[in-house]
């Protein structure tokens, strides 16, 4: 099947804070050209994911590796004078530039919205910055850390007695280029009608606000500000302390009570086991889940049917819970480790690994496939991230026309 | 108001929870027509879900289901009554997109899957949103955000090295999920206009999931190593961390990625004489003694207010930001334009005027706008029935006698 958005060009200035966006807008099918300085985004040279050693390869970052799959590239200094001229030729072919230089940067080098849009009225241009173009923060410096912390997110995870905490790896950049990407789609709509681009300003601080659920109407409308409770939640079905990370014997699992017609079928079913291993008392066996409401259960009640589950759990290993919680479909699922997500039976089903080949490794190396699947299959990843300057060939040769000798002489004055 | 950039969209929404709804609340938001269809009996879970309003549980109560359903058309069906089904389908086949986030074999039970659309609408776009997607030996399974961010392999990387794994705050994916809902409708859009050819899209939501985890999939698949929780350090950066600060429950995350930020922090820190310690001096020495470090920033930034040593500390370019609840990120709509253009405060029908979530993306022709407050259960049935599908007065009357439009 064709993809969803061929004959659409994207030019993709930007580094980890932006990139995640052309991914996106790549994998649904769109020419998404990654355009670095000729020595290369430093993204590349980045230690590899969170927390683990340097690793041998070329290439390390694993971040710039995920995001800049499916994705061509080139070199291009678009601050020199040559570059910019080479850029704005792209322009007037392209239909979005997606950036995230700090606010104004590219309008300083003559490279802005109002000076693109002269060249090519139907451009769509989208900056993602950490906390936008405007407001008290636009100027502020701010990577995942910052911008977690920034977006009421941050506060809401965590143990009670230590600080709030992050998730172990970039979310925030990931939640910023989904929400350009939605952005730049919005646009490239109303483009087919109106016939006019448009400039889209994206924060990632801001990408994170939905994130935090109800935690803003629980403030406007309730005065109560939600706080984190490690394995615990308040501010779901009511306003009782509920439980949604177990232990078992080894590893986690994540379950929590859920009431009405919703919970019945899985708090019938544990209830049952609870039974069948001795551990369920007349109390236990005496609610009636149909009715059971969570919005109007004390805390105590609910903590003497969590004490029940937390003594089940921990009589099974993770893997005893799940297949039974899968058999009887109860709402229990595990905590998964990265392992776990790779022996994931669904995933496999599912046809969810991508192998890719990377020419520069000599070998095909696995990775997680696209969760959107048209007409039965999965979008894949057709290429992997590019070597530096891949497509300069192609691009200012084939597409721009110039002449060998042309690029020998930009490449030798390091404009590309 | 200026122009909605989805005007022209028609959109049939049979949605329920975060997920689903979210994709449609977007649309909307932007300007999409959005005729949500509810039902009575099974009643969507964000209407059981706190806080409601002045503590009285009711369907049309939740503060919560408010903030994420703006700009909807909302009506009540029975879909398991003959006639609600063939009113469903006349909402289809007014529409463009055709979005659903059930089991996967429950629309179908209703007699409006996929290919049964396909003969009302042959150019029909079906967006499923689902747990685990619509195939597998575990599509069927029934899921929610709560437990797939667990699943999805989140809850697993965050917390503490030496503690057990925290679920990182809320339904986590269901967010993920609508983000990129969106743009593979508007693609399918834009692909339906150029070739005239429907679309049948499916996504899961532990997929997606999986794919915002991407580096740490290929950390397995590359260098044969686990990912595992970090507490809030980086391999990169030191200091980075959360320190607290004066008052209850007040923090600030600091991130030094060069030596030039580290001098200028040690300077706004009033030059400290740790500081100054040559086990302090690099990169490499900071991460070796990244414990000691953190514990000495931490009771150092005790003297400080949060707000003000973030100024401070900005203004000398060092990344740094107060962690701020729900308290600070609304309150600052009152001075951040941006904030308040995320935040709209809506009249709704039942209980007022209470917030409802805009849009993130900032668009500078068509920006996303409010059109509706979040409707009641059913509210819009009547309007929808004869103003959009041209329903006779005796017929809407026919049908509500027959209970097509559910029980109140």
């Amino acid at each position: 099947m064709d993809s969803l958005l061929q004959d659409v060009r994207i030019l993709d200035l930007t580094d980890e804070k932006g990139q995640f966006c052309g991914r996106i807008l790549g994998d649904l099918g769109a020419e998404v050209i990654k355009i670095e300085k000729p020595s290369g985004d430093e993204a590349r040279y980045l230690s590899s994911v969170e927390g683990n050693e340097e690793v041998p390869y070329p290439e390390k970052s694993l971040l710039w590796l995920f995001c800049n799959a499916n994705k061509k590239g080139i070199t291009l200094d678009v601050e020199r004078k040559d570059g910019k001229q080479i850029f704005e030729q792209l322009v007037e072919k392209a239909d979005a530039v997606i950036e995230s230089f700090p606010r104004n940067h590219l309008a300083n080098v003559g490279l802005g919205y109002s000076h693109l849009s002269k060249i090519n009225p139907r451009i769509v241009m989208c900056s993602i910055t950490p906390f936008g173009q405007t407001g008290p923060y636009k100027d502020y410096e701010g990577s995942d850390l910052v911008c977690s912390a920034m977006s009421g997110w941050m506060y809401l995870c965590g143990d009670t007695d230590r600080p709030p905490v992050r998730v172990s790896i970039h979310q925030s950049f990931f939640n910023a280029g989904a929400e350009a990407a939605v952005g730049i789609m919005v646009a490239l709509f109303y483009r087919e009608v109106s016939g006019q681009g448009q400039y889209i300003d994206v924060a990632i601080r801001d990408s994170l606000i939905p994130c935090s659920l109800n935690a803003i109407p629980f403030w406007v409308t309730d005065n109560t500000i939600l706080k984190r409770q490690g394995s615990w939640r308040t501010g779901l079905s009511g306003y009782a302390r509920l439980r949604y990370t177990w232990p078992c014997k080894e590893g986690f699992i994540s379950t929590s009570l859920v009431g009405g017609d919703a919970g019945a079928r899985t708090n019938r079913e544990l209830t049952k086991w609870m039974d069948e291993e001795g551990i369920a008392d007349d109390f236990l066996k005496g609610i009636d889940w149909s009715s059971f409401d969570i919005a109007t259960t004390t805390q105590d009640t609910i903590d003497r049917i969590e004490g029940s589950l937390l003594k089940l759990f921990m009589k099974h290993t993770k893997k005893e819970l799940v297949e039974r919680a899968a058999e009887r479909k109860i709402l229990l699922y595990p905590v998964s480790t990265v392992k776990d997500l790779v022996d994931n039976p669904q995933l496999e089903a599912r046809a969810f690994w991508n192998r890719v080949e990377h020419p520069q490794l000599g070998k095909v190396v696995t990775y997680p496939g696209i969760p959107i699947n048209i007409f039965g299959s999965s979008l894949k990843i057709r290429k992997c991230a590019p070597l530096l300057g891949k497509d300069n060939e192609g691009i200012y040769k084939g597409r721009l026309g110039l002449t060998s000798k042309q690029i020998a002489l930009l490449k030798e004055n390091g404009v590309i | 108001m200026q122009e909605g950039a989805l005007k022209s969209l028609r959109v049939a929404d049979f949605t329920w929870a975060i997920a689903g709804p979210w994709i449609t609340t977007t649309l909307a938001a932007f300007g999409a027509t959005v005729v949500r269809i509810e039902s009575t009996q099974q009643v969507c879970l964000l209407r059981t879900t706190a806080p409601f309003k002045d503590r009285r549980p009711g369907l049309n109560r939740s503060c919560y289901y408010a903030f994420l359903n703006s700009n909807k058309f909302d009506m009540s069906l029975a879909l398991k009554h003959s006639k609600g089904v063939e009113l469903a389908k006349k909402v289809v086949a007014w529409a463009d997109v055709v979005v659903e986030s059930f089991t996967p074999g429950v629309m179908d039970g209703f007699g409006l899957g996929y290919e049964e659309l396909k003969k009302i609408k042959p150019d029909i776009i079906m967006v499923s949103a689902s747990g685990q997607g619509q195939s597998g030996p575990y599509a069927k399974n029934p899921t929610t955000g709560l437990q797939l961010v667990g699943l999805s392999g989140f809850t697993n990387l965050t917390g503490w090295p030496d503690r057990d794994p925290v679920q990182p705050f809320g339904a986590y994916t269901d967010f993920i999920t609508p983000r990129l809902g969106v743009a593979a409708t508007i693609a399918a859009l834009l692909y339906r206009n150029k070739t005239k050819k429907g679309v049948r899209i499916d996504l899961s939501q532990f997929e997606a999931g999986v794919y915002f985890l991407g580096p740490a999939l290929l950390h397995y698949f590359l260098n044969n190593q686990e990912l595992s929780r970090q507490g809030n350090s980086s391999s990169h950066m030191v200091p980075h961390g959360v320190y607290r600060c004066k008052g209850e429950d007040r923090w600030i995350a600091i991130e030094v990625s060069s030596d030039t930020e580290w001098q200028s922090f040690c300077e706004v820190l009033g030059n400290p004489e740790w500081a100054s310690d040559p086990k302090f001096s690099t990169v490499v020495s900071r991460k070796g003694h990244e414990v000691e470090l953190d514990r000495l920033i931490g009771a150092h930034t005790l003297d400080f207010i949060g707000e003000e040593l973030m100024a401070r500390l900005q203004a000398s370019g060092v990344s740094c930001g107060v962690v701020k609840n729900s308290q600070d990120v609304y309150e600052e709509s009152n001075y951040n334009i941006r904030l308040q253009s995320l935040f709209w405060m809506l009249k709704h029908d039942e209980i007022g005027i209470v917030p409802h979530l805009g849009q993130v993306a900032k668009l500078s022709k068509t920006p996303a706008e409010p059109t509706l407050p979040s409707p009641c259960l059913g509210q819009h049935t009547e309007y929808v029935c004869k103003e959009i599908l041209g329903i006779s007065d005796e017929e809407f009357i026919g049908l509500f006698n027959d209970g097509v439009f559910g029980l109140y």
